[in-house]
């Protein structure tokens, strides 16, 4: 009985997730590949020009390079902030521990519209002009709690007197953490960046408010839909984008996993 | 003659209330111990009774509150862990995941920068001083307990301590594999003439093992002492109760003469050997006495020996467990040994007896009274 209902459950889960998520996707890179500028069906012939006139568009292989460094930069400094964060709460003892965890997650239930708006408003009253360096501070601020979640939790996974074995052998802390933390948790770094990459990758709210004259690949797709011969385009780029967000996903959990077997 | 390897001088160590509104704890009081070098030392008490904290003492882990810790003569309060002439045996072992066995028996040398060379002739050698040499490659997730066991072991004493903190390394082992452990243990710090702080529950490993043991509760240490002073002379009933087994009947002091006592049990008065306690006149006293000093006769009125009413017999192969219920209210346990012509072999549930004892088996402990409050708590 039980057995049958759960597949009843599995399969339903199956379909709407099939359903809502999947065949959208499907389609768009359907369409990618259609010999037509409309995305309607019945679908015309198969074509990959559209990719070709991706690849001799200036502005968009700019709008890749700009993400593909202000994702590169901010992930790296996420994980690097998320790093100490994830030691300091998992490994000591301090006053208003709770209130630094709490700080840390909040960047993940703030709405990113109110978070790039603030940060519009407090660069503009700072001074300091908008550029993609702007942009990568706010993502630098979204990615920390997932780089922050991720590494606890394979902080939490191994028991730490291994750092205190360490010093008991003749490491100083600074010593047991290079030699011993982080090569342990090194699959969680990995997994971290690549997350963080991600999220930095594909964030249009605040990177709209906050790129400037320098948009990033979400902004500058967003900003080619007012054109409708230029859509083919933007399927098409919407179509890589995922496949390598997917794939970059997929790695990371795997390095995830990969670090939780080798106990 | 002898120099002290671990000298602790009134150490204490006091965690703060977690809560305004909570109460500190204190992990250790006011604890002096001093340790030989060369000798096997155990510090043994149930759990939570400290002496995992004055282990992470020694070793460094933790500071004390208040008081000294002293390793070779020198005040080690303020020398950071990985400067202390020690190591350490974890309970868990704490093996490093992510390198291989030869690589983690040399951790302590590539930390000291020692050349490859000499790094991989000494691992080698710890390695067949615990006789793991083909295990060099493996990770530490493909070896069974005891291998870990080992390793943790060996990655200690490739570094030559002056002194080997062990804390409950044996804990995770089956009995038998302990056992084997346990003497190996013993062997191999009789021969390397190391310092051992071993920090046990099992009083049963620590009596078998240890040239002196220190007997902790509540953070105190009780009573230090080797094995034979521990089981025979124990100074207060936690002791004797912890260290095998014992029995405690209570009693009135009625007379005090020069090396003797008249202990009034019920209606009986008996005589019991004065040491060191000096009870009064009518002070309620303990007394104990082993369950194997113990043997049962036939109810008689006129001899020394107290009545009872057997109430449990439990066989247990080399020997028999009687239960007796004292007329005077106490229990008591009898080990009689099952040899041939055993007297009261056959005795059942509800038969009248008389418990007795030789006149030097019996001790008074507790002189001050506190005693029936700790025993029966």
């Amino acid at each position: 009985m039980r057995r049958k209902s759960g597949f009843s459950f599995g399969l339903f889960y199956f379909l709407v997730v099939a359903f809502i998520l999947f065949l959208p996707i499907l389609l768009l890179v359907v369409f990618s590949f259609n010999d037509s500028t409309k995305l309607v069906f019945p679908l015309k012939g198969f074509t990959t020009q559209h990719y070709a006139d991706l690849v001799g568009n200036r502005e968009m292989v700019e709008a890749v390079r700009t993400s593909v460094l202000l994702g590169l930069g901010s992930s790296f400094l996420a994980t690097a902030l998320g790093t100490m964060g994830a030691i300091a709460l998992s490994r000591f003892k301090f006053p208003g521990k709770g209130f630094f965890t709490a700080v840390s997650a909040l960047p993940l239930v703030i709405p990113y519209v109110i978070l790039g708006v603030s940060l519009l408003i407090m660069f503009n009253q700072v001074g300091i002009k908008l550029s993609a360096w702007t942009a990568g501070l706010a993502h630098v601020v979204i990615s920390i709690p997932y780089a922050l979640l991720i590494i606890s939790s394979r902080l939490a996974g191994f028991p730490d007197n291994l750092e205190e074995a360490a010093m008991d052998l003749g490491a100083t802390y600074w010593g047991a953490l290079l030699r011993v933390t982080i090569p342990i948790s090194f699959p969680a770094l990995v997994a971290a960046f690549l997350i963080c990459f991600t999220i930095s990758f594909d964030e249009f709210a605040i990177s709209s408010f906050l790129v400037g004259t320098q948009p990033t690949l979400p902004v500058y797709l967003y900003s080619q839909l007012r054109f409708p011969t230029r859509l083919p385009l933007v399927v098409s780029l919407s179509s890589i984008l995922m496949v390598a967000t997917m794939i970059i996903m997929l790695l990371a959990e795997w390095l995830r996993r990969l670090g939780d077997t080798t106990r | 003659m002898t120099e002290l390897t671990v000298e602790l001088r009134n150490v204490s160590k006091i965690y703060p209330a977690r809560r305004s509104s909570g109460k500190d704890v204190v992990a250790v009081r006011e604890v002096s111990l001093d340790i030989p070098s060369g000798e096997f030392f155990t510090l043994l008490g149930p759990s939570g009774c400290g002496k995992t904290t004055t282990l992470r003492l020694i070793a460094g882990f933790e500071q004390p509150t208040s008081g000294e810790v002293y390793l070779q003569g020198k005040a080690v309060s303020k020398i950071p862990t990985y400067k202390r002439p020690v190591n350490t045996v974890f309970q868990n072992y704490a093996l490093f995941p992510h390198m291989t066995v030869a690589k983690n028996v040399g951790f302590g040398l590539t930390v000291k920068r020692v050349p490859k060379a000499e790094r991989e002739r000494r691992v080698m050698e710890a390695l067949e001083l615990v006789q793991l040499p083909d295990l060099a490659n493996r990770k530490p997730s493909q070896l069974s307990g005891g291998q870990q066991q080992r390793v943790a072991l060996a990655r200690a004493l490739v570094n030559r301590p002056t002194v080997l903190l062990l804390d409950e390394p044996l804990g995770a082992l089956d009995l038998k594999l302990r056992k084997a452990m346990q003497l190996e243990l013993k062997q191999l710090q009789e021969r390397l003439g190391i310092t051992f702080v071993y920090v046990t529950h099992d009083q049963e490993e620590a009596l078998t093992m240890s040239d002196r043991i220190a007997v902790m509760n509540y953070g105190e240490a009780l009573q230090v002492g080797d094995p034979m002073t521990l089981y025979e002379k124990p100074a207060n009933s936690f002791v004797a109760d912890f260290i095998g087994e014992s029995n405690f009947v209570r009693g009135t002091v009625k007379q005090v003469d020069d090396d003797e006592a008249q202990i009034a049990i019920g209606r009986k008065v008996i005589a019991v050997r004065l040491e060191e306690e000096r009870p009064s006149p009518n002070q309620n006293v303990l007394l104990t006495i082993r369950p194997e000093k113990l043997w049962l006769s036939e109810p008689d009125e006129q001899a020394d020996g107290l009545p009872g009413v057997v109430e449990e017999v439990v066989y247990i192969g080399t020997s028999t467990r009687y239960i007796v219920a004292l007329e005077a209210g106490d229990e008591i346990v009898v080990r009689l040994q099952n040899r041939p012509g055993t007297k009261m072999a056959g005795l059942g549930r509800g038969a009248p007896v008389k418990v007795s004892w030789r006149f030097e088996d019996a001790r008074i402990i507790e002189a001050d009274g506190r005693g029936e409050e700790l025993v029966i708590g």
